[in-house]
């Protein structure tokens, strides 16, 4: 869509600086966005960030392992358990009490992940049919949201920043009688997925919004470090849950609960898989959108499998794995001088990491935090060259970031 | 490739730019040296055996009084065989070769370790601070910074770097209540 | 000078029409034909004072407004203003005002004339439609012979108010709006005025209570039905009014998560309400016209109530009726109007609420590239249709010779356009399965002979 050559000669146009500010509805927090156009067509995007810099990991600093766990959780504030799982399998990691940690509490973590994954795409859908015009999913997938915000309230007391997984466990007991209420809510979530479809993914309109915008051909993403739905909507198969799998995924992955398709970035053969749609195949903004979409359907499985998981448990187990092995009394534990870990996961934006180093003290002494929405949000320059101005907030939406991860 | 594999293949190639391993750790992890550090990262991009793809992080650690260390963790997309590499800097003067050049992503990162920790990479092409304000004075994560007692006249908190919520004797080396 | 301007508003040699009947009525034709200058002024200014302004322009606002929360409200699973009035209705007055108490503020840069001109020539430009709206069988304030010529002449001035007030804000945002909206309203007048000719030729006269009078008797009689295309038509004009009021699927100008609030970005207190009360008032405008030229006006497509109505409003050349009769006739037109405006400023709302927002260049391809041929396409086949001799055709036909000669077109066209109906309620919805379901119902749970190197 770009304007011809000829037209340029005769029409004399001007560039224009336009500042989508710190404050604007669409940009899912304080990003600042310098965009020079040549009428509505987007030049150059060059994003600013730092407007919601906190001094995280200097803030760390001062504090024991444990009492990391809250920063955590307000740095992707919208997958707040994940992050709380992330830095715990980093803490447990480096002080090397992956045999230690029972067979409950790896089935709940994992529970929990997904559980947050779905209530993290239900925002990350329903804002993007936001900033594309479409209000009501917003609404709606925030219904859904609400039913999962309350489960969590009754297990952790909190509705957004959880702190609830810590190194050892869990900061309160789990409640065994919220698992029928999850039962509850997948099978409720079932029909509520094909609504969004019906309601927006499939919509002609939307569509016509979201195709061929904002392609991010699978060099470009390799090359600049996206992950997470960015990397699997250009058609990479990376996916941390089934290359390094963590907690319980293994298990789930050898049972056929969770699949992702093949390794490696061949162009996938649509007829050869095709059992998730979790793999987008154009890199465009739609197919980063349906990567999300099918991952709800594909968490809502997980969530059930962990559920049979967790009925099947002897009697012992469960009274091992209520808590957390670390006592009160315990809790200036420390690794060794000069041991470090870095453990990653699949965020629901991609890959989270947290790099910890350990001096012999209970303090951490230091604790980096790999978030990446960072590094999605370096690729926007690229990807935006020659969209135009309406189509700039849709791939802002469909790269999903949150600013608190970003800017730590 | 296990970590021993790859460190014998890089040592075919580049036996002088590795300085040492270490593999008793969690995450074992190579020493590189600085000047050598963009040619072995190129093969560890373009090799096939090795092709490490994804440059996950790059994180600055400050060891008082002597060095800095920039740590780069690597992954393989297709592989999955993690590396780290650790680039041990004087703290006085820490420079170091820029890796935007082979992986672009490195842009970022290293933005925000010039910004946090004062690390100047050559050859980035646009070297400013990302997550302070521009006119930011100083480099917060270094262990000897100093809060300023106020920002375009605002005053910088009273508990500005002290430590709260920490009993004193937990500070003195060798405490722990329970130990990995 | 009022005798010129009683001509102008009564050029009808036949006798007094319109409103002018209703005032014949009650001052009695003595004193009618002594100031019939002047009656008619005080007349036509009196129904617009007293009828329209208040109900249309000032009640009906007030009552959109809040059902447009309410509808969003249930359609998003919420229950929208519950607190002030039953249900939240005195919703908008309280807001209406909170707004009037708000601080006046006019931005340090901005071109003060043309800042404050703007929202007043909106709101002066859809008013003045409302002058030649008809609200029943004599309810109109001016029944012009121009009456829809004028409607689409009137209906360019609020383009005009919206540039000016877009670009005396002093705000890039508001400039990108305004150009947007430039853009999408001057073009979309086009299908939007070749509709209205279309109509024109079928109903041979631009007057708007001539266009309903064609259309008395059945539902069939509707401009609707006429033509197999003119309920194609009737899509055309209800697309082309939803860009012109600027609303969804068509607000880009005023996109909120793209720019803030488009060109009425700086106005805050009055000023913004002024454009909120245009919309709405365009909204009723445009659904009305629909109504009108489309779908009857004030006949209620039932033959004998309609012919009541007619007769008992003093119908065209029918026998002298009571003030009485002629009142209450009025009044059920005026209610049959508002039902069909209301019905479809229903689906205006919906329509908001359901779909996305449709970018600049894909709106502009929807016109020029769609609409447009269309629209003219539509036109040719409305003038043939039109000359065609369907009397000698059928004029053999025993039972159609009786009965439905001239009308069996539209009849059948009636048929058709109802079945089609029919059938997308009750046997396409049920068929339709979303595709994603399907593939995942298909491909088994587990997985067997997967490689999970």
């Amino acid at each position: 869509m770009a304007i011809p050559q000829e037209l340029h000669r005769d029409v004399r146009t001007e560039e224009f600086l336009l500042n989508m500010g710190p404050q604007h509805p669409s940009t899912h927090g304080v990003l600042r966005v310098v965009v020079r156009t040549d009428g509505e067509l987007v030049l150059e995007a060059t994003p600013h960030v730092g407007y919601l810099h906190r001094c995280f990991e200097k803030c760390a600093e001062n504090t024991t392992w444990k009492q990391v766990v809250p920063y955590t959780d307000r740095m992707d504030y919208l997958a707040a358990m994940c992050n709380n799982i992330t830095y715990t399998l980093a803490v447990e990691k480096l002080m090397g009490w992956e045999k230690l940690i029972p067979r409950k509490t790896t089935i709940v973590r994992t529970l929990l992940f997904e559980l947050q994954r779905i209530a993290s795409h239900l925002m990350s859908i329903g804002t993007y049919g936001l900033d594309v015009g479409a209000i009501t999913p917003f609404l709606h997938c925030f219904r859904e949201r609400e039913r999962l915000l309350e489960i969590f309230e009754e297990v952790s007391g909190q509705r957004l920043n959880y702190s609830y997984i810590t190194p050892g466990g869990f900061q309160y007991p789990w409640p065994d009688a919220i698992n029928r209420k999850i039962k509850g809510f997948c099978e409720y979530f079932e029909e509520r997925i094909t609504e969004y479809n019906d309601l927006l993914s499939y919509n002609g309109i939307f569509i016509e919004r979201t195709k061929s915008i904002g392609v991010l051909s699978p060099q470009q993403a390799r090359a600049y470090g996206c992950t997470g739905p960015m990397l699997r909507g250009s058609g990479i198969a990376r996916d941390l849950r089934w290359d390094q799998p963590y907690l319980l995924y293994d298990e789930l992955k050898k049972e056929g609960v969770f699949r992702v398709r093949y390794q490696g970035d061949k162009t996938p053969d649509p007829r050869d898989q095709m059992v998730d749609w979790s793999l987008g195949e154009l890199g465009d903004c739609w197919s980063r959108y349906m990567v999300r979409a099918a991952e709800l359907e594909q968490s809502r499985r997980i969530v059930l499998a962990c559920l049979a998981k967790l009925d099947k448990l002897t009697d012992s187990e469960k009274e091992a794995g209520a808590g957390n092995i670390i006592k009160e009394a315990d809790r200036a534990y420390t690794a060794p001088k000069g041991e470090e870990a870095y453990f990653k996961s699949e965020n629901p934006r991609g890959e989270l990491g947290y790099y910890v180093v350990s001096d012999g003290k209970p303090k951490a002494y230091r604790v980096k935090a790999r978030a990446p929405s960072f590094n999605n949000l370096q690729v926007l320059t690229e990807i935006s060259r020659g969209a135009m101005v309406a189509d700039l907030i849709a791939i802002i939406g469909s790269i999903d970031i949150v600013l608190g991860e970003v800017d730590r | 490739m296990n970590f021993k594999d790859v460190v014998a293949h890089l040592k075919e190639r580049h036996s002088d730019a590795i300085e040492g391993t270490d593999e008793t750790k969690r995450d074992p992890w190579i020493v590189v040296k600085k000047d050598k550090l963009v040619e072995l990262c190129k093969t560890l991009r373009d090799d096939p055996k090795l092709d490490y793809d994804h440059l996950s992080l790059i994180s600055a650690v400050d060891y008082p009084p002597a060095t800095i260390e920039i740590v780069y963790h690597l992954d393989s997309l297709r592989l999955n065989h993690p590396l780290v590499l650790k680039v041990k800097l004087p703290r006085a003067t820490p420079k170091i070769p820029s890796l935007v050049t082979v992986w672009p992503t490195a842009d970022w990162h290293e933005r925000e370790s010039y910004d946090l920790m004062g690390i100047e990479f050559e050859g980035h092409p646009n070297l400013t601070r990302i997550l302070c304000a521009e006119d930011w004075v100083g480099f917060p994560l270094r262990k000897d910074y100093k809060w300023p007692e106020e920002y375009h006249g605002v005053p910088c908190g009273p508990f500005a770097g002290k430590d709260v919520n920490i009993p004193p004797e937990w500070e003195q080396e060798g405490f722990t209540t329970r130990k990995a | 000078m009022i005798p010129l301007l009683a001509e102008a508003l009564n050029p009808n040699p036949a006798g007094p029409t319109g409103v002018l009947w209703l005032v014949q009525k009650l001052v009695g034709p003595d004193a009618f034909e002594r100031w019939g200058g002047t009656l008619t002024l005080v007349g036509s200014l009196g129904i617009l004072l007293l009828l329209v302004v208040p109900i249309v322009a000032t009640l009906f606002p007030l009552f959109a407004i809040w059902l447009e929360r309410k509808v969003s409200a249930h359609m998003q699973s919420r229950l929208g203003p519950m607190e002030v009035g039953w249900h939240g209705w005195l919703q908008t007055l309280a807001d209406g005002i909170k707004l009037l108490g708000k601080e006046d503020i006019i931005p340090a840069g901005a071109d003060k004339p043309l800042f404050i001109l703007g929202p007043i020539i909106t709101l002066a430009g859809v008013f003045v439609m409302l002058a030649v709206m008809p609200m029943g069988p004599h309810l109109i304030p001016a029944d012009l012979n121009l009456g829809l010529f004028f409607l689409a002449a009137a209906g360019s001035i609020e383009v005009i108010g919206v540039m000016m007030a877009g670009w005396a804000s002093n705000n890039k945002w508001s400039l990108f709006g305004t150009m947007r909206l430039a853009t999408q309203l001057v073009s979309y007048e086009v299908p939007l005025g070749i509709s209205f000719v279309t109509v024109t030729a079928m109903a041979g006269s631009l007057s708007m209570q001539e266009i309903v009078r064609q259309q008395h008797g059945w539902i069939w009689n509707w401009f609707i039905f006429r033509n197999p295309v003119m309920p194609l038509v009737f899509i055309i004009y209800f697309t082309a009014s939803l860009a012109e009021t600027k609303r969804a699927p068509f607000d880009l100008p005023e996109a909120e998560s793209e720019l803030v609030a488009g060109f009425h970005t700086e106005y805050s207190g009055m000023r913004f309400s002024i454009f909120f009360l245009a919309e709405y008032v365009a909204m009723y405008v445009v659904a009305a016209i629909a109504a009108v030229i489309f779908l009857g006006g004030w006949h209620t497509g039932i033959g004998p109530f309609d012919a009541w109505i007619q007769g008992a409003s003093g119908g065209w050349g029918g026998e002298d009726p009571s003030l009485a009769m002629a009142v209450i006739a009025n009044l059920v037109g005026m209610h049959v109007v508002f039902a069909k405006a209301w019905v479809l400023i229903f689906v205006q709302m919906w329509l908001r609420w359901t779909l996305p927002r449709i970018r600049l260049d894909q709106v502009m391809d929807l016109c020029l590239k769609f609409l447009l041929p269309a629209s003219v396409v539509f036109f040719m086949v409305t003038i043939g249709w039109e000359l065609l001799p369907f009397e000698s055709w059928t004029s053999d036909i025993p039972f159609i010779k009786d009965h439905l000669q001239w009308r069996l077109p539209r009849f059948a066209v009636f048929l058709v356009y109802s079945c089609l109906v029919g059938y997308w309620f009750f046997w396409f919805k049920r068929t339709f399965q979303d595709p994603f379901k399907r593939s995942v119902k298909e491909k088994p749970w587990v997985i067997s002979g997967v490689s999970t190197t």
